[in-house]
């Protein structure tokens, strides 16, 4: 078990080409569950390799427990790792596959014995204990690769490099609730890659949302969703993403097109202070709603709606930008094709230069 | 439903390839098979004889020895370049810019043709006037001449074959051992797998499927072998380097003997499908059946 520490820690493939990870400080609570959530060629495997220590990091440190292991080799890390397809030793049975690494560290017989047992009880797979690995299906052979790593009982940290991408539908939730129950059980800190936003959110306890080889948010599922503190992860989490509008600010008041929008207190001075030259006026399409006739709202006409059982998704156009509301089914009709839309106060976020202007109304 | 359509004329189009096959294997095979029943002196002498000329093939010296040597020849010859194709093929580098050249150098000796490179070797290995040859002799001071000596021979038969040869093991292997994904190297290292460890359990069994078809190759290459030696020792000294297709030229053209050689040829073929076979079952089921506690 290990808190992790990362030290400005970042990575350059070459030495005078691009980051793929940028030098980043952060800490991350043993026995927490972590996602990594980014679209391919985010960065995110980069920064599971460093964990792992298959990635030596071109800059910074990295900390297990307050013990440097920047230049420990993977063998040195006690680690458990899954990968996206499974890593079995086919000539071997179940029973040797998991009493590998206890072998090749000279554990005496008696405790191999004892501990391969003890680990394919917890995972389920006891009974197959004497069959050859090559005959497991694919979500077995994935339990295997991790009780590799979790038959050591050092074991610090377990890394899923997206776990399930080979598993077939009906299988992975059992391998997602069994890779679950473990990671409670064990209290390990767990590190979950992965492109899949619904896996991150049932996965873990914090979301690592990374773009261009930086973090732009770790937060709980919830936060991701209620306050992204990048457009990126506005756009990126939730089905449909959320809605962004390019604005300009006018005292109080924010300016897309033709229409007005009130911004909560103190939000515009402190866009303001940040010095950035360009806003955007982010709303969830959850939290768009149907204006009441005396309430102030913004007209835009409508161009499709979709009914998909217990909501609707109507898409409309505010000036030349889309807006994506998902409205509840027993919302009375839309009126018109040019109803006019509420923006609640509580969930407008206004983002600088791409990132959330923090506001004291809220932060608490 | 029945959309069946029915067409002589079908079979037209199998005619071509039926016609090849007949005239390009099933015919001479057959003409073969007739020739080893019978004592043939011209198209228009011959007499049947039965069995006898198999009965020969298989009491006969001249066969049996032949057939030895071909053995340990083979035998020899696999013994070395597989476990050294297999070496070498782990020690090529898999990216980089020396990648190009390496597989360039390696496929060099498997583009020169047969008698060439007996030819070659003839040169290269005399002991008078050879780079290899003389060097053995007069700076390493062993004495060496394969027109002489039955072991000179064979060491040099056997290490022409080496060096024609064990580039396709390599390449075969490389070919294999580029197709392994690399997170199975990531979970060794994870597991502590020393590098033998790592052979033994990840990249001997990966390659299990080229090895097969490498060895299967090799093996009936090596059986055949044919102009290599002959031009080198001619098959000796004496009959000391004489193998099976040499013994059957030998008998065929040399003592005009059509009917012992086309019962030799016949025997010299079951014998090839028949380790080919059981090779292939045995490198098939190999490491499928090991393991337990």
């Amino acid at each position: 078990m290990a808190r992790i520490d990362f030290q400005q820690t970042g990575h350059r493939y070459n030495e005078d080409g691009p980051y793929a990870l940028k030098p980043m400080t952060h800490s991350w609570d043993d026995g927490g569950a972590y996602a990594l959530l980014g679209p391919s060629g985010c960065g995110k495997t980069t920064l599971l390799n460093i964990c792992s220590g298959l990635l030596r990091p071109s800059d910074g440190r990295v900390l297990f427990d307050g013990r440097d292991v920047t230049d420990v080799p993977t063998q040195g890390r006690n680690i458990a790792q899954v990968f996206q397809f499974p890593v079995i030793y086919d000539t071997m049975t179940v029973f040797d596959n998991l009493a590998f690494p206890l072998r090749n560290r000279g554990v005496e017989k008696g405790r191999v014995r004892e501990r391969v047992r003890d680990v394919a009880k917890m995972l389920e797979i006891d009974r197959d204990l004497r069959r050859r690995a090559k005959e497991l299906t694919a979500d077995e052979k994935q339990l295997i690769s991790m009780g590799r790593g979790l038959v050591r009982d050092d074991v610090a940290a377990i890394l899923f490099d997206e776990p399930l991408t080979v598993i077939d539908p009906q299988l992975k939730w059992k391998l997602r609730r069994q890779l679950k129950r473990v990671h409670q059980n064990l209290g390990l800190t767990l590190i979950y890659v992965t492109h899949d936003q619904t896996e991150a959110l049932t996965f873990a306890d914090k979301v690592v949302v990374m773009s261009n080889g930086e973090i732009v948010q770790i937060g709980s599922p919830q936060a991701l969703f209620e306050r992204p503190e990048h457009t990126f992860v506005g756009y990126f989490i939730g089905s449909p993403g959320m809605n962004f509008f390019p604005c300009e600010l006018d005292g109080a008041e924010a300016v897309i097109g033709d229409s007005r929008v009130a911004l909560p207190e103190g939000l515009a001075s402190r866009a303001h202070e940040t010095g950035a030259r360009s806003f955007k006026l982010g709303i969830r399409p959850e939290f768009v709603g149907l204006a009441a006739d005396d309430e102030p709202g913004i007209a835009a006409p409508v161009e499709q709606i979709e009914e998909l059982g217990r909501f609707r998704v109507v898409t409309a156009w505010v000036g030349e930008h889309r807006l994506v509301a998902k409205l509840s089914e027993d919302t009375e009709d839309l009126g018109s094709d040019r109803p006019r839309f509420r923006f609640p106060q509580r969930w407008l976020r206004l983002y600088a230069d791409e990132r959330l202007v923090e506001h004291e109304g809220e932060t608490a | 439903m029945n959309n069946k359509i029915t067409d002589q004329r079908a079979w037209l189009l199998v005619l071509p390839a039926t016609f090849l096959v007949v005239f390009s294997s099933l015919i001479p095979f057959i003409a073969i098979v007739n020739y080893s029943f019978q004592i043939v002196f011209n198209m228009h002498n011959h007499s049947f004889i039965g069995w006898s000329t198999f009965h020969d093939a298989l009491t006969n010296d001249e066969f049996r020895s032949a057939l030895g040597r071909q053995v340990l020849f083979t035998a020899s010859v696999l013994a070395i370049e597989v476990p050294l194709g297999i070496g070498v093929a782990l020690t090529m580098p898999r990216s980089g810019r020396a990648v190009g050249p390496v597989l360039v150098v390696l496929a060099l000796p498997l583009l020169v043709p047969w008698n060439v490179v007996g030819l070659i070797w003839q040169i290269f290995a005399r002991a008078d006037i050879g780079l290899f040859g003389a060097f053995v002799n007069n700076v390493l001071h062993i004495n060496y001449n394969y027109a002489t000596g039955t072991f000179s021979a064979w060491f040099t038969v056997v290490l022409m074959s080496v060096w024609h040869w064990t580039s396709l093991i390599a390449l075969l292997c490389y070919a294999g051992l580029c197709a392994i994904p690399g997170a199975f190297y990531q979970a060794a290292r994870i597991d502590g797998a020393s590098r033998w460890a790592m052979f033994r359990f990840i990249e001997l069994p990966k390659l299990r499927g080229v090895l097969t078809i490498a060895i299967l190759l090799r093996f009936v290459y090596s059986f055949k072998v044919y102009a290599e030696p002959l031009q080198v020792t001619g098959g000796g000294p004496g009959t000391s380097t004489t193998f099976m297709t040499e013994m059957l030229t030998n008998t065929a053209i040399g003592q005009f003997a059509y009917g012992k050689a086309a019962a030799y040829g016949l025997l010299y073929f079951l014998i090839i499908l028949l380790i080919s076979y059981v090779f292939y079952i045995v490198l098939t089921r190999v490491g499928t059946s090991e393991g337990g506690e």
